[in-house]
């Protein structure tokens, strides 16, 4: 009797829990998607700068996520199978740019990489000049993007066990091939993860985008970008744009966490 | 209603009750603050009216909500509350009255004139209106979604046409544009950091914690652009009263005196409607 009294307590507990969240993370969704007039998303794909817009938001956040691939999976390997003094400090120093405010991001990333930032010299004398380009609207989103990326796939490769590294090197395998054919597979799950937690938060980024990048159709205004200056002049074409930027990221998400990567290439 | 009505009869029988017996800062505690919903230029101005008017009324209490115009709007649009609204052009005014934001009429009480800002080190050597024009200089706008930007637009089509910079100067500085700014402090943050060369913004912004970082060229006052602001009650705000008389205060020489020290400028006598050039032509 008591376990079931248990089990049916417990169950209702879930069931209230989830009712709640769906009211937390759905409700307002629901709320932007109702306020739109049907129609109203092909009449402002219609507009060119809404689809420059789009297009750009699209191209910058799969670069900045391919670069947050590149640039992390090495980062991910060390920090989940190494050990060395500082390593805390150095997974503390890879969350933070998920606490600072975005515009101050921006402002760092200026302070870093502009004009007169403090490699803003040397880049000069390369005959590089970041800011105000489309190229810094992908460090932005980089940058934003990164932590996302790094801790589901520092957990999900600490996760597989040691043995099995162990097992592949007694086999004769290399460190390299034991990553590519032992630890990717085995965490794929992971990698899927993180690499659509990354790309969504690079197509979502906003504050440190125009701080860092500025805001010029064709150049650096992503969508993101677009929707709030719509917001200081017309509510009702900000609602449409912010449901068809949902839709864009809704299908592009559900594509990855379909894709199964991991599994099938390597 | 009957309970708020209950509530604000007992604070005031308890009001006089303590300002029989105890001091009276306990009688101030039971009123409640005036929200003053102001455009973002006017953060610093607004602020030092707030402590100069608190110490003629130490016992009124004034918050401040500072945003762009077209935010505060929304924002009493969607049910925020507030006493007072001031915002940075009259177009943003109309638009509050006609979502019936606005109680009484809106009284303009300040302008706003424009200059052009460069970083301080201005290693483009930007020294006239003309060098904005020049190719390769890197120009900071306010997004034509907001005020400034707006009236940023409007100066530069006016120098085009009466300022003999040629035909084409307006043209040649959009095509110098690097960023069209969500808001004036954007502009100003671009230029402070020396990332652009130069930007059009409030002469109030110039004058602003950023001022040391700056310089600035002066547009000359027959082709530049005022920006009027107009402040006026609001609908259902929590203290009218005191929103009535931090209005008067704002308005009075030494509120005015205040917002000049911030590099706004006294209306000329007799002014009216929306924004147009500081003289007429």
């Amino acid at each position: 009797m008591k376990p079931g009294l248990g089990t049916l307590g417990l169950r209702l507990l879930t069931g209230l829990c989830l009712g709640l969240l769906a009211v937390l993370l759905l409700l307002p969704v629901i709320a932007l998607i109702l306020r739109v007039p049907s129609g109203e998303l092909f009449t402002r794909l219609g507009d060119p700068i809404v689809r420059q817009a789009l297009v750009l938001s699209l191209e910058a956040s799969l670069s900045a996520t391919v670069i947050v691939i590149l640039l992390g999976l090495p980062a991910a390997y060390l920090l989940a199978t190494r050990d060395f003094p500082g390593k805390r400090v150095v997974e503390v120093l890879a969350d933070l740019p998920m606490v600072l405010p975005p515009t101050v991001s921006g402002l760092a990333l200026l302070l870093a990489f502009g004009r007169v930032g403090l490699l803003g010299h040397s880049l000069g004398l390369l005959g590089i000049s970041l800011p105000f380009t489309t190229a810094a609207v992908v460090v932005a989103q980089a940058f934003m993007a990164a932590p996302f990326f790094l801790a589901p796939v520092r957990a999900g490769f600490a996760a597989v066990e040691s043995r099995y590294r162990e097992v592949a090197a007694t086999l004769g395998a290399s460190e390299r091939y034991t990553f590519f054919h032992v630890l990717l597979p085995l965490s794929w799950r992971a990698l899927v993860a993180g690499t659509a937690m990354s790309a969504a938060r690079a197509l979502g980024e906003f504050g440190a985008t125009i701080t860092f990048a500025g805001n010029l159709p064709g150049v650096t205004q992503t969508m993101p970008l677009a929707v709030y200056l719509e917001l200081q002049n017309d509510l009702e074409a900000a609602v449409a744009l912010s449901v068809l930027l949902l839709c864009v990221s809704f299908g592009l998400l559900l594509a990855l966490r379909s894709a199964r990567l991991g599994a099938r290439f390597l | 209603m009957a309970t708020a009505r209950f509530f604000r009869a007992r604070r005031r029988a308890l009001a006089v009750v303590l300002a029989l017996g105890t001091a009276p800062a306990t009688v101030a505690a039971q009123h409640s603050p005036a929200t003053i919903f102001a455009a973002a230029s006017l953060t610093e101005a607004f602020r030092a009216i707030a402590a100069a008017y608190h110490n003629g009324h130490p016992f009124e209490r004034v918050n401040f909500n500072f945003a762009g115009s077209q935010q505060l709007v929304l924002q009493l649009t969607e049910g925020a509350k507030g006493d007072l609204l001031a915002t940075a052009d009259p177009q943003w005014m109309r638009e509050a009255q006609a979502r019936g934001l606005i109680d009484g009429d809106p009284v303009p009480f300040v302008r706003n004139l424009l200059v052009v800002i460069v970083p301080r080190a201005n290693r483009a050597g930007l020294h006239g209106l003309e060098d904005l024009a020049r190719p390769g200089v890197k120009v900071v706008l306010g997004d034509q979604a907001v005020p400034v930007g707006r009236y940023s637009r409007e100066l530069l089509d006016g120098l085009a046409a009466r300022g003999g910079l040629g035909a084409n100067y307006a043209k040649q500085v959009m095509a110098n544009v690097v960023s069209l700014e969500d808001n004036v402090k954007g502009v100003v943050s671009k230029v402070e950091l020396g990332e652009a060369d130069a930007g059009i913004v409030y002469r109030s912004d110039a004058q602003g914690a950023a001022a040391p970082a700056l310089g600035q060229i002066e547009i000359p006052d027959s082709l530049n652009i005022a920006a009027l602001y107009p402040i006026a009650l609001l609908k259902g705000g929590d203290n009218p009263d005191l929103a009535r008389s931090f209005l008067a205060y704002i308005l009075s020489p030494a509120g005015q005196e205040i917002l000049e020290r911030f590099g706004f400028e006294r209306l000329p006598a007799g002014s009216g409607a929306a924004s147009r050039p500081a003289t007429k032509p």
